[in-house]
C-alpha cells in the first residue's frame, strides 16, 4: 500500500513536472511604453490593463493552443524613440513575437518602420505590432504595413464621431479650435476643419496652435475664446495643457462644451473634479457609464481589486487581447506570424464585455468599432482616479467611419 | 478695449505671482552673490506640501504651514549645505543649487507620484468676484492679487523701514564691516535664504490651484523667474518687481492677440501666396504672436543683456 502511494506520488510529480515544462512554453507579448520619467503614469496604467486582460481573459480561460499561457513582458522605453527601438530588439532577441505599444505616435512610427524591415530580413523571426493607442492617421494610411494593427480609433475617426455628435446639437453655431503646436495638434485641427465644413454650417471663429508644454497661464487664451463668442471648443490637448486650458476656461466664465481627446483618467479627471462638470466632452471607444454589460461590471470590479490605483482608461486593450488570442487559435500557431496576421486581418469580433462589434479592417488594419462621446460628471457608476467623477455616455456613433477612405497600399507577404 | 482691460488685470495677477518668486531669488542673490538655481524646486515643494496639508486640514492651514515648512527647509539647506560649500567659491555654490533642483524635483515625484494632483482653491473662494467685459474674474484670482501685493508691501517695509532691513542692506554692500560691528552675518544669510525660499514656497501654495500642481511645474516656471531677475537687475527688488509685471503683461498680451506674421508682411507690401500649403515660406506666413509668445521674455533677456548688462535697475558691479 505504502509503495503504491509512493508510486502515485512519483507519477503525479512527474506529471506535474512534464505539465509545467509544457506550460513554460508561453506566448509572450512585449509591452514597450514609458514606465519611468514624466510619462510613467500613462505607461504603468496601460501595463496594468494589459496584465489583467491577459490573466483573466486568456489564462484563466485555459490559455491558447490547448493550454499555453500568455504573458506580458514589460520593457521601459522612457518615452524615447531610440530607447523604444532598443527595447524592440531586446524583445526580438528574447524570442518574443508580439510587440504592444501605444504612447506617442512618433514612437509608433519608428516601431512600425523597424518591424517592417525586421520582418523582411528575418522571415523566420517575424513579429507583429499591436498598436493599442497611437492615433496618428498616417499609421494606417501612407505608413501602413501588414504587421501593424491599430485597436484604437485614429484621430480622424474620433473627429468624425465628434462632428457627428456636434451636428446634432443645434445650439452650436460657432466653434473654436485650439491645440498643441505639433503634428497631432495640427492633424486634429485639419480634421475638424474638414468634417465641420462637410457636415455642418458651423463657423470656425478661431483656429490656433499654442506651444506644447510651455504655456504657463492659459487665462489669455480663455479670454480670447470667450471674446470670440464660440459656442464650443475642440481640442486635442493632453496632460497639463488640457487641465490648464479647461480650468482657465471655467474660471473665465465659459460654460459651454469642450470636445476633447484626452480629458479623462491618469489624474486629469481627479484634478478637474467639479470644475469639469458638463464641460468636458470626451470622445473614445469602450467608455463605460452606463456599463456596457454585466461582464464588464464584473471585469472592472476584479481590475480595481487588483489595481486600485489604476483605471480601465483604455478598454481597447480588452479587444486587443481577445482578438490576438482568437487569431492565434485560428492560425493554430503562435510563431507563424503570417498566419496570425492573416487571422487578425479582417477579423470580425463580437466583444461580449464591451458590447460592440470590432472589425479589423483588412485594407488598412484599422479597428472599426462603436465610438462614444461622454460627459464629465459625478453621476456615474464607474469613476476615474477614484475621484467620484467619470465620463457618462452622451451619444454613441455605431461603427464609426466604417467606410472611411484610406491611402494604404497593403503589401502582403 | 474690453479685452484690453481684462488682459491688464490677468497680466497683473500673473506678473505679481512671478514677483513673489523673483523677489526671493533676487534677495538671495543680493545677499550671497549666488544664483539659487533650485529656487523653482522650492516653489514646487510649497505647492505639493500645501496639497498634502489641505487634504488633512483644508486650504487655509496649508497656506500658513506650507511656506513655513519650506522656509525651515530652506534655512536648513543654507546652514548645513550652502554654508559648507560657500568657502570654495561661487561656482561650487552654483553647482550645489543646480543639483539640489533635481534632488527636490525627483523627491517630490517620488512621494506624490508622477501625475498631477487634485489641489484646488478653497470652496469659500469658489465664486466670481466681478464680471468685466463678458469675462469673469474669480475670487481666487483676486485673493492671489491681494496676497502678492501684501507680500510686496511687507517686504518693502521690512527692508526699508526696520532695523533688520538696515542690517540686511548693509550686509549686502559691506558684509565685513557689518560683521565687525558685532552682527551675526551668517545668521542673516541663513534668514534671507530661508525667507527667500519661503516666498517661493508661498508662490507655489497660491499658484498650485490656479496653474495646476503637476511634476513639470518647477521646470515650467523656473526659467522665466531667472529672466525676471536678470532683466530687473540682479539683486534689485524694485527691478524684479517691474520686470515681473512687464513679463506678466508681455506673455498675457502676446497670447491674447492673434497678430500674424502674414498681416505684417501684407502691410509691408508683400502679396499673400495663393497656395499657402505648398509655399516655401508657409511657416513664416502662418506664424502668429501667441506661437512665439513664450520666447518673447527670452528675447527681452538677450536685448537687456546686450544693451544694459546690469539689468534695468541693477546697480551692482560684478
Amino acid at each position: 500500500m505504502k509503495i503504491f502511494k509512493k508510486l502515485t506520488a512519483m507519477v503525479m510529480a512527474t506529471g506535474v513536472f512534464i505539465g509545467s515544462s509544457a506550460f513554460a512554453d508561453t506566448v509572450k507579448i512585449a509591452f514597450i511604453d514609458p514606465l519611468s520619467g514624466p510619462f510613467a503614469t500613462q505607461g504603468s496604467n496601460g501595463l496594468a490593463e494589459w496584465k489583467y486582460a491577459v490573466e483573466t481573459l486568456v489564462n484563466e480561460n485555459g490559455g491558447v493552443l490547448g493550454g499555453k499561457k500568455m504573458e506580458v513582458v514589460a520593457l521601459d522605453n522612457k518615452m524615447d524613440g531610440k530607447e523604444s527601438l532598443v527595447q524592440v530588439q531586446v524583445a526580438i532577441d528574447q524570442g518574443i513575437r508580439f510587440i504592444a505599444q501605444g504612447n506617442s505616435s512618433g514612437i509608433a512610427n519608428a516601431i512600425t518602420d523597424m518591424v517592417k524591415k525586421h520582418n523582411k530580413r528575418n522571415p523566420d523571426k517575424r513579429v507583429i505590432f499591436l498598436n493599442y493607442s497611437a492615433v496618428d492617421p498616417a499609421l494606417t494610411n501612407d505608413k501602413c504595413n501588414f504587421w501593424h494593427f491599430r485597436f484604437d480609433a485614429n484621430a480622424d475617426i474620433k473627429m468624425d464621431a465628434i462632428t457627428d455628435v456636434i451636428a446634432q446639437v443645434p445650439s452650436i453655431k460657432k466653434m473654436y479650435l485650439i491645440g498643441q503646436d505639433y503634428s497631432f495638434g495640427k492633424a486634429v485641427a485639419a480634421a475638424a476643419e474638414k468634417y465641420l465644413a462637410e457636415k455642418t454650417s458651423i463657423e470656425i471663429v478661431g483656429n490656433e496652435l499654442h506651444p506644447i508644454g510651455k504655456v504657463k497661464d492659459f487665462t489669455p487664451y480663455a479670454r480670447k475664446i470667450l471674446a470670440s463668442g464660440a459656442d464650443a471648443v475642440i481640442t486635442g490637448n493632453w496632460g497639463a495643457d488640457m487641465v490648464n486650458l479647461g480650468k482657465s476656461l471655467k474660471e473665465s466664465g465659459f460654460d459651454k462644451p469642450v470636445y476633447c481627446y484626452y480629458c479623462a483618467a491618469v489624474g486629469i479627471t481627479g484634478t478637474f473634479g467639479a470644475a469639469g462638470n458638463g464641460m468636458l466632452h470626451l470622445v473614445g471607444e469602450g467608455l463605460h457609464n452606463p456599463s456596457p454589460s454585466a461582464a464588464f461590471t464584473e471585469y472592472h470590479k476584479g481590475f480595481k481589486a487588483k489595481y486600485p490605483k489604476w483605471d480601465l482608461s483604455q478598454p481597447r486593450i480588452i479587444n486587443a487581447t481577445q482578438m490576438l488570442a482568437k487569431a492565434i487559435e485560428e492560425a493554430g500557431s503562435a510563431t507563424d506570424m503570417v498566419a496570425v496576421a492573416n487571422a487578425l486581418e479582417g477579423m470580425e469580433f463580437d466583444s461580449k464585455i464591451l458590447n460592440t462589434k470590432v472589425i479589423m479592417r483588412a485594407k488598412d488594419h484599422q479597428a472599426i468599432q462603436n465610438m462614444h462621446v461622454a460627459i464629465h460628471t459625478d453621476d456615474v457608476d464607474i469613476d476615474y482616479d477614484n475621484s467620484g467623477y467619470g465620463m457618462k455616455i452622451f451619444k454613441t456613433v455605431e461603427m464609426a467611419s466604417m467606410d472611411s477612405p484610406t491611402t494604404c497600399k497593403m503589401k502582403r507577404p | 478695449m474690453d479685452l484690453f482691460i481684462i488682459n491688464v488685470i490677468d497680466g497683473l495677477i500673473y506678473g505679481l505671482l512671478l514677483f513673489m518668486l523673483s523677489s526671493g531669488l533676487t534677495l538671495i542673490f543680493s545677499m550671497m552673490g549666488v544664483l539659487n538655481l533650485s529656487h523653482a524646486a522650492f516653489y514646487m515643494l510649497g505647492a505639493y506640501l500645501a496639497y498634502q496639508i489641505s487634504i488633512i486640514t483644508g486650504f487655509w492651514v496649508g497656506l500658513i504651514v506650507a511656506p513655513l515648512l519650506v522656509t525651515i527647509l530652506g534655512a536648513a539647506v543654507e546652514r548645513y549645505g550652502l554654508r559648507r560649500v560657500h568657502q570654495y567659491g561661487h561656482v561650487p555654490e552654483l553647482i550645489f543649487t543646480f543639483g539640489l533642483f533635481f534632488v527636490i524635483e525627483e523627491l517630490v515625484q517620488y512621494i506624490w507620484g508622477r501625475s498631477m494632483v487634485n489641489y484646488n482653491s478653497p470652496e469659500s473662494l469658489d465664486f466670481i468676484a466681478f464680471n468685466l467685459a463678458g469675462g469673469s474674474i474669480p475670487a481666487y484670482k483676486v485673493f492671489m492679487l491681494l496676497v502678492s501685493v501684501g507680500i510686496f508691501v511687507a517686504l518693502y517695509y521690512v527692508l526699508a523701514r526696520t532695523r533688520v532691513g538696515m542690517i540686511i542692506q548693509a550686509a549686502l554692500s559691506y558684509p565685513k564691516t557689518v560683521e565687525a560691528l558685532g552682527h551675526n552675518v551668517p545668521l542673516v544669510f541663513m534668514g534671507v535664504f530661508g525667507v527667500g525660499t519661503g516666498l517661493a514656497g508661498l508662490a507655489g501654495v497660491i499658484a498650485g490651484p490656479s496653474l495646476t500642481t503637476f511634476p513639470g511645474m518647477a521646470f515650467l516656471l523656473g526659467s522665466i523667474v531667472f529672466v525676471c531677475v536678470v532683466v530687473g537687475g540682479l539683486g534689485s527688488l524694485s527691478g524684479a518687481f517691474i520686470a515681473s509685471l512687464l513679463i506678466g503683461w508681455l506673455q498675457t498680451f502676446a497670447a491674447s492677440y492673434n497678430v500674424g506674421a502674414g498681416d505684417i508682411l501684407i502691410a509691408l507690401g508683400y502679396e499673400y501666396p495663393k497656395d499657402i500649403y505648398y509655399h516655401p515660406w508657409r511657416d513664416l506666413w502662418t506664424l502668429t504672436l501667441p506661437q512665439i509668445g513664450p520666447i518673447l521674455p527670452y528675447i527681452l533677456l538677450v536685448l537687456v543683456l546686450v544693451f544694459r548688462p546690469n539689468g534695468l535697475f541693477g546697480k551692482r558691479e560684478s
